[in-house]
């Protein structure tokens, strides 16, 4: 039975384009009453755009309307539990926004001078010192923009200290179950990627590690808690058998939602890292970004961090760029700023308690599910879960029915789908991350909702493997739609030329 | 679909036909089950090599995207021009007409530790 959601009448909308009627604008402007101004002549041809052909022209109230409604369709963390695995889609407070919104911070500007940025430095810095000490690490810097490039920028620095060191190395360990960006850092650092294989817990496979580890190894990329949603027990191990052979690790802290608070990267031996200022420390992602890739190093990486950074003058910040080993900059001025903010806000406001209490609620969640879903779906990996939790869909597929039918099936019942297929070392895999957000009445109507699908499944598979049925749009044509992407809209004209 | 005698077959799921120093290389219907429907190929240019057990292109589905495995080390003759436009082609003739690319096999004795049919058959078992 579906018990989140019924559905209701919302409208049908034209594109843009289509409600388009010439003249139509949201402005009144007087009449000239200076002379004409040809731009191309003022400003050069160059400077000067072409118009658009058929660019819209709506109301101002058409485009309100417009945008509102599609706004309806949509589906947010606002609105209910959203179960995507790996990306911590966790609620985004208020007090976050309230904060960014603070005059002196929402109307800064980076070529202000440093007397009058003296606030947004300090954000900077006590955001720096609060990462430092939440990691373990020694210094961090908050330039990159999103989580890979946060890897980049880490590999980077690693690749740095190692050519300091007289040989910058070959490879770079991944396991299998790594996300998909972790190869493709090395390889964009100028790495060759060698894979480890996982054991039959979901863990590095530490024996057959022993054999990857050579003097042409630069380092190792590992996620902790790796995308199983499974603790590497033998991390110190790991690092201190990389650490031997004059190897560096690398963590992925895309996962660090299960950490906070309970143990720091630094203390099990990491020798640099991202965070994700976006998943765990609440910043709008998911098309509301964007996002913010902080990367925290122990103190021999310190002199590579991207530049300029902060130095205390006196009794004030400044910018120092005077940083001979530094791998330069690498994001226009200091990052994302608003979303510094927030994270600094969300950290501010929770204390360390508080993020704490935030992790092991997290976990307990996930936890939650597990317990309630084991009966009906195959677990990935007996090993104890962390703050998510993956199955297979090993006992669906024998009615024919695979994880992704299931994720759509989700759809009718109210929820955002959790990942699908993913990560590739389970067959089948259904990753759900509920975050420390949801309270007991959502993650009840959730489990009822997978329960009752698994019953399905066994009844009448083929309502599960036709869903969704109650959406605006049923079930799309994914491989058409990568195979021939329609990439954007033309006029009906232009479109039939092409399609001949 | 039956995995034809004729190739030899990596863990990776990649086939290999040998004719004297030439070989073809292609995924087996194992692989392209597995990935679900195929919307792309990226492939190397020809006169690039291949080395053995080292990535030489990927292929992606709406799952997921996967390297490709070289299961010997060569220079690359011809690509598959097939799969620009039609990548479906993998999905149904993954032995045939679907083949990735052919390479000039530096060694051609390197295929000697490929699985046969039916030690790739009954690795899938396993």
């Amino acid at each position: 039975m579906i018990k989140k959601v019924s559905s209701h009448i919302n409208q049908n909308e034209l594109l843009l384009f289509e409600a388009s009627s010439p003249g139509k604008r949201g402005y009144q402007l007087p009449d000239l009453d200076v002379p004409a101004v040809d731009p191309e002549k003022v400003l050069g041809d160059l400077n000067v755009r072409e118009e658009i052909e058929d660019f819209p022209e709506v109301s101002e109230v058409e485009a309100i309307r417009h945008f509102t409604r599609l706004s309806t369709w949509n589906y947010a963390i606002d609105l209910g539990l959203y179960p995507l695995g790996s990306c911590t889609m966790k609620y985004n407070p208020r007090v976050n926004e309230l904060v960014a919104r603070t005059e002196g911070l929402a109307w800064a500007h980076p070529y202000q001078p440093e007397s009058l940025s003296q606030g947004c430095m300090e954000v900077v810095a006590v955001l720096e010192h609060a990462l430092a000490e939440i990691t373990g690490m020694d210094s961090v810097t908050l330039q990159p923009a999103a989580g890979a490039h946060g890897e980049f920028t880490g590999i980077l620095m690693m690749r740095a200290l190692l050519e300091s060191r007289g040989n910058p190395r070959k490879k770079i360990l991944v396991p299998d179950s790594a996300h998909g960006t972790n190869p493709a850092t090395a390889m964009m650092v100028g790495y060759t990627v060698q894979n480890v294989k996982s054991n039959e817990r979901g863990m590095v496979d530490v024996e057959a590690l022993a054999g990857y580890i050579t003097e042409d190894v630069a380092g190792m990329m590992i996620t902790n808690p790796n995308t199983v949603g499974v603790f590497e027990e033998n991390i110190r191990k790991i690092c201190g058998m990389l650490h031997e052979k004059g190897a560096l690790v690398y963590m992925d802290g895309a996962n660090m939602n299960a950490l906070v608070g309970v143990t720091r990267p630094g203390d099990f031996g990491i020798d640099v890292m991202h965070l994700n200022l976006h998943k765990t420390f609440s910043t709008p992602h998911g098309g509301g970004g964007p996002g913010s890739g902080a990367v925290a190093v122990v103190k021999e990486m310190a002199p590579f961090l991207p530049g300029p950074r902060l130095k205390r003058v006196g009794d004030a910040w400044s910018w120092n760029y005077d940083l001979p080993q530094s791998i330069g900059r690498v994001r226009s001025f200091y990052g994302n700023f608003g979303v510094l903010v927030r994270a600094l806000a969300y950290i501010m406001a929770h204390g360390g308690n508080g993020l704490r209490q935030a992790t092991l609620d997290a976990l307990m969640n996930a936890n939650y599910i597990r317990a309630l879903l084991e009966p009906y779906y195959e677990i990935a990996y007996k090993a104890n879960s962390m703050h998510e939790c993956v199955f297979s869909d090993d006992r669906q597929a024998k009615k024919g029915v695979r994880t992704g039918d299931i994720a759509k099936r989700l759809i009718d019942y109210g929820f955002h789908p959790y990942t699908v297929s993913f990560p590739l070392i389970v067959r089948g895999a259904l990753m759900i991350e509920p975050t420390e957000t949801e309270s007991k009445r959502e993650l009840d109507l959730f489990v009822d909702a997978m329960i009752s699908i698994a019953h399905e499944v066994e009844e009448n598979p083929e309502l599960v493997t036709k869903a969704p049925h109650s959406t605006r749009i049923k079930r799309v044509d994914e491989t058409r739609a990568a195979r021939n992407p329609i990439l954007r809209w033309k006029p009906k004209s232009t479109a039939s030329e092409a399609a001949d | 679909m039956s995995y034809p005698e004729n190739l030899k077959y990596t863990k990776e799921h990649e086939w290999l036909l040998v004719e004297g120093d030439m070989g073809t290389i292609g995924i087996t219907d194992h692989a392209q089950e597995e990935l679900g429907d195929i919307v792309f190929v990226d492939l190397p240019k020809v006169g690039g090599k291949t080395s053995k057990g080292l990535s030489f292109g990927s292929v992606e589905s709406v799952k997921a995207v996967s390297d490709l495995y070289a299961p010997v080390s060569g220079e690359v003759l011809e690509v598959n021009g097939l799969l620009a436009t039609s990548p479906e082609q993998l999905n149904t003739d993954p032995h045939g007409a679907a083949w990735l690319i052919k390479v000039r096999m530096d060694s051609p004795a390197e295929a000697s530790d490929l699985l046969s049919a039916a030690d790739y058959q009954k690795y899938l078992g396993e």
